[in-house]
């Protein structure tokens, strides 16, 4: 199977610090990836170049097999990579469809002579993409204000997937929840890979990851250190490689651990 | 069980509803103890009192919505104003006809009106000035410009039409004899034109027709939707295909064209242009649209809010000259009014506004 997303050889640096230092990964279509490591260690700057933010100085991106240029978040979206960002980047002030549709409106004739908002199909599209995923929101026409953490996450992906977002990436997205809460963001994460969304997830909460990602992916100060099966590692490792008390699989590193014992 | 929730959602219904039933709490007091307050002579003179308020408000509910405020707009009425006038009178002393004179005077003013609003929304979306800041520098600027165009003297000598125009009412009707449209009917005796009705002036019709437009426009169009989303979370609106910075100038130049359209209607009421003619109108425009529903850090608000608490200022100022109260007592009324207005909002914000339609 070819994979959805390539990314061989990204280099970026602030200034004279090398934030991501030539980084290779993949993701199949309906994987889960979990990308582990300290702060600083890399993880947020190496996303923000798959979703546009930043620009790496080296390296290529192929997306579905295409060698592509990402140059801004807006144009990551538009070929279905959407990170789904701490603040969530939804309007409070209006409802759970609204925010689905908004900046995409559906519109119908009003008197065959101006555009107006169709709130029907609105509300109805968007209960549609939450039952798919299982999401339960007690009414679409409740304010974001009144929803829970969880439910808003909820909504974000909603709205993604709704517009055919193929590759998501989530930063941190059980931070901020209560238990109950976080159970279900991985809930849904597990039901949007069974539909064949691929998920980069970048968490602190090793359980987290560990309980939904079937790859994982440890970087220590820029670097890619090792890649793992979740299945055939355990945390006790990956707290090791993270922290660098255990050599990494590449060579470069490893020799760089020789020396340095 | 059910009765406690049922008792809770008339609750709620009253809350969300509480400047409806204020504004006619208010009109059955003052009908109660004022003399001929209820009679349609009456209600259409507190409509008509309230254009300016009402079209200030209007346009300024679209920029309180997107989180900012337009202080611009109160000498914009003047400087409109004194266009509309000057033009008019010009025009007419260069040999147009009346009607033209008043048609290009008035078109002019509105055009030229929609400047300030763009430069406006220009320092708030391009180059991110405050708009508190921005739009306080252009009612200064507005108001200076006024004057010189009219030289410190208010325009006078319009064309005569004005004044039919501005006092005429769309129907005109002596019950079983004579209903006519736009034009009072000629040859009456005393006692017929005492008790000639006429209804609905000319100046609230225009005012109504681009409330009712602009209204719309918030409620219904994927404008008004984008207004609220820049209100609520200007960066999910941006990352959502928003154009925020074109938005805000149309918004903005919104607000300066009502603002315009006001100084229109008041040369036709007044039959005058002068610089600083609605000036005094902006605080209650401001107050009028807190009344309304809107909250100054954007997101929320409705025209037809702003409309009721337009109308509340308006009958409470009709209301307290009936009762020959000083009127400088509505300030103090206003004042209270308005701090009830955010203390509903304060207090039960979830209880209110837990569905809505945007």
């Amino acid at each position: 199977m070819e994979p959805l997303l390539k990314v061989k050889n990204i280099t970026k640096r602030f200034g004279g610090l090398t934030a991501v230092d030539n980084v290779s990964m993949q993701i199949y279509p309906g994987e889960v990836v979990g990308i582990l490591g300290d702060n600083g260690a890399g993880k947020s700057t190496l996303i923000k170049v798959i979703s546009g933010v930043y620009h790496a100085e080296a390296g290529q991106i192929f997306f579905e097999g295409r060698k592509i240029k990402i140059s801004n978040p807006t144009e990551a979206l538009k070929i279905g990579i959407e990170t789904i960002y701490q603040d969530l980047a939804l309007a409070e002030n209006m409802n759970v469809y609204s925010n689905v549709f908004l900046g995409r409106e559906k519109l119908k004739k009003f008197l065959n002579l101006i555009d107006i908002l169709d709130h029907d199909y609105m509300l109805n599209e968007s209960k549609k993409v939450l039952n798919r995923l299982d999401i339960n929101i007690p009414s679409l026409k409740n304010k974001i204000s009144t929803l829970s953490g969880g439910e808003r996450q909820a909504v974000a992906i909603s709205r993604s997937i709704y517009w055919n977002a193929k590759l998501l990436i989530m930063d941190e997205p059980t931070a901020a929840l209560g238990v109950a809460e976080q159970k279900k963001v991985l809930n849904l994460v597990k039901t949007l890979s069974s539909q064949g969304v691929s998920i980069i997830i970048i968490s602190h909460q090793l359980h987290d990851v560990f309980s939904v990602a079937t790859r994982l992916l440890i970087m220590r100060r820029g670097k890619k250190v090792a890649e793992k099966i979740t299945k055939k590692t355990n945390a006790d490792e990956v707290v090791g490689l993270i922290v660098g008390s255990l050599p990494g699989d590449y060579e470069d590193n490893a020799i760089e651990e020789k020396i340095l014992k | 069980m059910i009765n406690y929730n049922k008792s809770r959602e008339i609750g709620i219904n009253i809350l969300r509803r509480w400047t409806l039933i204020f504004l006619i709490g208010e009109i059955v007091f003052f009908s109660v103890v004022g003399t001929n307050y209820f009679s349609l002579k009456n209600l259409q003179d507190i409509l008509v009192s309230s254009t300016t308020v009402l079209l200030l408000a209007t346009g300024e509910t679209f920029v309180i919505v997107t989180g900012g405020i337009d202080l611009s707009v109160g000498f914009m009425v003047g400087f409109s104003s004194v266009v509309s006038a000057k033009v008019m009178v010009n025009l007419e002393a260069a040999g147009f006809s009346q009607l033209l004179s008043i048609a290009i005077g008035i078109l002019a003013a509105l055009l030229l009106g929609l400047f300030p609003g763009f430069i406006n929304g220009f320092l708030v979306a391009k180059l991110r000035v405050p708009s508190f800041i921005a739009t306080f520098g252009m009612y200064g600027i507005a108001y200076g410009f006024a004057e010189i165009i009219c030289n410190n003297v208010p325009v006078h000598n319009l064309p005569t039409s004005v004044g039919s125009l501005g006092h005429g009412y769309l129907f005109y009707w002596l019950p079983g004899k004579i209903f006519s449209f736009l034009s009072k009917p000629e040859i009456l005796t005393r006692e017929e034109l005492k008790n000639l009705l006429s209804i609905i002036p000319n100046v609230t019709v225009i005012t109504f027709i681009f409330i009712g437009i602009f209204a719309f426009i918030l409620a219904k169009t994927k404008f008004g939707q984008h207004t609220y989303a820049i209100g609520g979370n200007i960066n999910a609106a941006e990352r959502a295909g928003v154009n925020v910075k074109a938005h805000l100038i149309k918004v903005y130049m919104i607000s300066s064209f009502f603002a315009s359209l006001a100084g229109v209607m008041y040369v036709l009421q007044f039959i005058t242009g002068r610089a600083p003619a609605g000036s005094a109108r902006l605080l209650d425009a401001v107050v009028a649209v807190v009344i309304g529903g809107a909250s100054l850090s954007g997101g929320k608000g409705t025209i037809m809010g702003t409309v009721i608490g337009a109308i509340i200022i308006g009958a409470l100022e009709i209301g307290l000259v009936n009762l020959g109260i000083p009127t400088y007592n509505l300030h103090i009324a206003v004042g209270c009014i308005l701090i009830f207005a955010v203390l509903i909002d304060q207090f039960s914000p979830e209880l209110i506004q837990k569905e809505e339609k945007i």
